[in-house]
């Protein structure tokens, strides 16, 4: 391994250097994770913009602000926004680079021109898919044929748009792989890396085995639209279905590119303010593997009305069971390691627990949706919008607001309203589930989803899940406006203010441009909590 | 570890052996993403030839084998002159080097002309993308071939002006082994596409 002696110039804080080219030009992972971090977060709120339009329409049976067409366009930038252009990268791309070098004791990632090379092909992606709102797609997010082959909207521009980003995930899964494997520093085995490491690297391998499909599906599609290819076409002899296998191979595995990054970070958080070691170290590292090789053989568990054979869906809907099990595992070792632990309830915390009692649900009412008879019932209907929102919002989101407030202090170097961060977690928790809950009875009684209108018998259910998301709206930007305005305002924030073990703590809050003064050796793994050290927790 | 191609003046954050390793580590990885980017154009393939295998078998007569073969040939020996192009700079002959980049361009521009005459002579005859299934497969998936060749021969240009400017040795030669993994690549998905679109029986 590498020691070298560097310059006098990169002792300076990482955040030192002003200016707009600094930024854009920089190979720093940590100021590329903080340019996603700034862009993911910006669509974020545009696309939460979106739904809170999409829910006020539905306030009231019959038009309330938009027409039918309106409100499509509503939702497919909904969709895909939050999907392609906040989630995806998300905790992955943003807390990603940021601390991957940071916790494995590296001074870059593996190919930091690459990492920004990526960085850009993600801005170029979302410009695109910006200049298609000039006539914005009404496909949904799922842009399924043969609609989105027929319809007059600019699919073209938003599904390359998509391709584009597509790139970006791929290369940025590739260099998170590589660093793993190479740039680990001495001492720093397998079994001592930070689970946040372990899902990150699970992460990267889905964003490598499942995006390339991703991205010929798109290609074919974009090539249906421009040479009048018939893949997915019946009346040329193509196969509708086709299309949704495709994009479901990917999409299912993204579902985990979604959520396993959160995953780590729970594993990161609770041991922390538990004050224990992690429980299940091993099985936790383990089962973020055993769930991305598993997502590549359920995909078909979004078609099981779609027609396919009897033995084929009861097969994909066994293989989907399975997916539980490590998953389960995960949540079990969260629960073991909270047990007669010391537990601080600071603010990261709080979005932990959330984490773990918000996906649990959404795990398990995707159990209910796996199962193959209550499927052909609950198929499309907002069950389904509830159960995604649940595991997305409930589990993605909320890790990513716990990873927001874990490492806040280490990023910025600044402490944020501990007191302002609780109200605002306490209303985005109430306005979650106001807004989610009622969803699952309106699924059960049938309302489904995507549709501009209702019968008056669901008034009053969507009426309460509107006014949720008015809830929800005001915890988030509370929290932002909190975050926002510590920037400048907060105090000094300390270079462990929670006491971690992890090597990122070790170091000045904000680091240094060369992460480590000397490159660590790391003699023992990060959670050991409540033993010899760190008692006062 | 004292054969691997390792720069010593340019300036890293890792270690020169270490970087070497990593970007080869890297380079497979892409190339695992490329094979299951098109790893969909033969899953359709497959789907359909097992679907119409008249269709198949009927409208494969349409392509010209001949070029197809010549193309084949061409390819095979781009691949040689790149190997021969890696194995002469990790002996430190700077100059070879530069010839056998030049003659996998060349080869590489001459498959890229007999496409150019074989999909004109297509149009000719009224056969487009949308003319049929077999035809939407063969132009896919040789059109997607064909922008990984010019990618390729794009890269190798670059390389190419590089080793002109002396920047590789037979103690710094990565991304020439890297351009030259790449090349096989596409040398090598064009070995399958050749019998699967132009020699059905
Ligand atoms: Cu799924």
């Amino acid at each position: 391994m590498a020691n070298h002696t560097v310059a006098e110039t990169i002792h300076v804080p990482y955040l030192e250097e002003k200016g707009i080219l600094s930024w854009i030009l920089s190979t720093d992972h940590k100021r590329i994770g903080i340019m996603y971090l700034v862009s993911i977060s910006t669509f974020f709120v545009l696309a939460g913009i979106a739904a809170l339009l999409v829910r006020l329409e539905l306030l009231s049976p019959g038009k309330t602000i938009v027409d039918a067409h309106t409100y499509n366009v509503l939702f497919t930038f909904h969709g895909s926004a939050m999907v392609f252009l906040f989630i995806v990268p998300g905790i992955a791309a943003s807390f990603g680079n940021f601390l991957i070098p940071l916790m494995i004791g590296a001074r870059d990632v593996a190919f930091p021109r690459l990492n920004l090379l990526s960085y850009w092909l993600y801005l170029l992606g979302t410009v695109i898919i910006l200049f298609s709102l000039l006539k914005p797609a009404d496909t949904g997010w799922t842009f399924y044929t043969p609609y989105s082959i027929q319809t007059g909207t600019d699919v073209i521009l938003l599904t390359f748009g998509v391709f584009i980003l597509g790139f970006s995930s791929i290369l940025t899964g590739l260099n998170f792989i590589v660093t793993v494997h190479k740039l680990r520093a001495p001492g720093m085995t397998w079994h001592r890396l930070p689970l946040f490491i372990w899902s990150s690297y699970a992460t990267a391998i889905l964003q490598l085995l499942a995006t390339p499909v991703l991205g010929i599906t798109l290609l074919l599609l974009i090539a249906e639209r421009v040479f009048g290819i018939g893949f997915f076409d019946p009346a040329k002899g193509g196969d509708p279905i086709l299309f949704q296998n495709f994009f479901w191979f990917y999409s299912h595995p993204a579902v985990y590119i979604m959520i396993i990054p959160a995953m780590g970070v729970i594993s990161e958080v609770i041991p922390v303010f538990a004050r224990k070691p992690i429980f299940g170290y091993k099985a936790i590292a383990y089962s973020s593997l055993a769930i991305a090789l598993i997502s590549f053989l359920v995909w078909a568990h979004h078609m099981f009305v779609s027609g396919m054979s009897e033995v084929a869906a009861t097969v994909f809907s066994f293989l989907t069971f399975l997916v539980a099990i490590p998953t389960a595992i995960k949540v079990f070792n969260w629960l073991a390691t909270l047990y007669k632990g010391s537990i601080e309830l600071r603010t990261p915390m709080l979005y932990a627990l959330s984490f773990i009692f918000l996906f649990t649900i959404g795990g398990l009412t995707g159990v209910f949706l796996g199962t193959l008879a209550a499927d052909v019932h609950l198929h499309d209907t907002y069950f389904v919008v509830a159960h995604m929102h649940y595991v997305m919002i409930g589990g993605t989101v909320m890790g990513f607001f716990a990873a927001l407030h874990f490492w806040y202090p280490k990023m910025f170097g600044k402490m944020y309203n501990e007191a302002v961060a609780k109200v605002a977690w306490f209303l985005v928790f109430v306005g979650f589930n106001v807004t989610f809950f009622p969803q699952f009875i309106l699924g059960m009684e049938g309302m489904p989803r995507r549709y501009a209108d209702y019968p008056p018998q669901f008034h009053t259910l969507h009426e309460i899940s509107t006014i949720g998301s008015w809830i929800l709206g005001l915890g988030i930007l509370i929290m932002a406006l909190n975050l926002l305005r510590s920037l400048t305002n907060g105090e000094k924030a300390p270079d462990n203010p929670f006491n971690s073990l992890s090597l990122e703590w070790q170091i000045p809050s904000p680091p240094p441009h060369e992460n480590f003064e000397k490159i660590p050796h790391v003699t023992d793994w990060t959670y050991g909590y409540g033993k010899k050290n760190n008692q006062e927790g | 570890m004292e054969e691997i191609g390792i720069d010593v003046h340019a300036h890293h954050h890792v270690d020169p052996v270490v970087e070497y390793k990593a970007s080869k580590l890297g380079m497979w990885l892409f190339l695992a993403t490329e094979l299951l980017l098109f790893g969909g154009l033969f899953a359709a393939y497959a789907i359909f030839r097992a679907k119409y295998p008249e269709m198949f078998h009927e409208e494969h007569k349409e392509l010209d084998r001949t070029i197809g073969a010549i193309n084949t040939v061409v390819l095979i020996c781009s691949s040689l002159t790149m190997a021969l192009g890696v194995a002469s700079i990790q002996r430190g002959k700077k100059k070879l080097l530069s010839l056998f980049l030049l003659l996998t361009i060349l080869f590489g521009i001459v498959f890229g002309i007999n496409k150019y005459f074989e999909y004109g002579h297509k149009f000719e005859h009224h056969i487009y993308p949308s003319t049929s299934i077999f035809f939407a497969l063969y132009f896919m998936m040789t059109g997607l071939h064909m922008l990984h060749v010019l990618a390729g021969v794009l890269v190798l240009t670059a390389l190419l002006i590089l080793s002109l400017k002396g920047k590789f040795s037979e103690n710094y030669y990565t991304p020439i082994e890297l351009g030259g993994l790449y090349w096989h690549l596409v040398d090598l998905i064009w070995i399958y596409l050749f019998p699967l679109l132009y020699l059905i029986s």
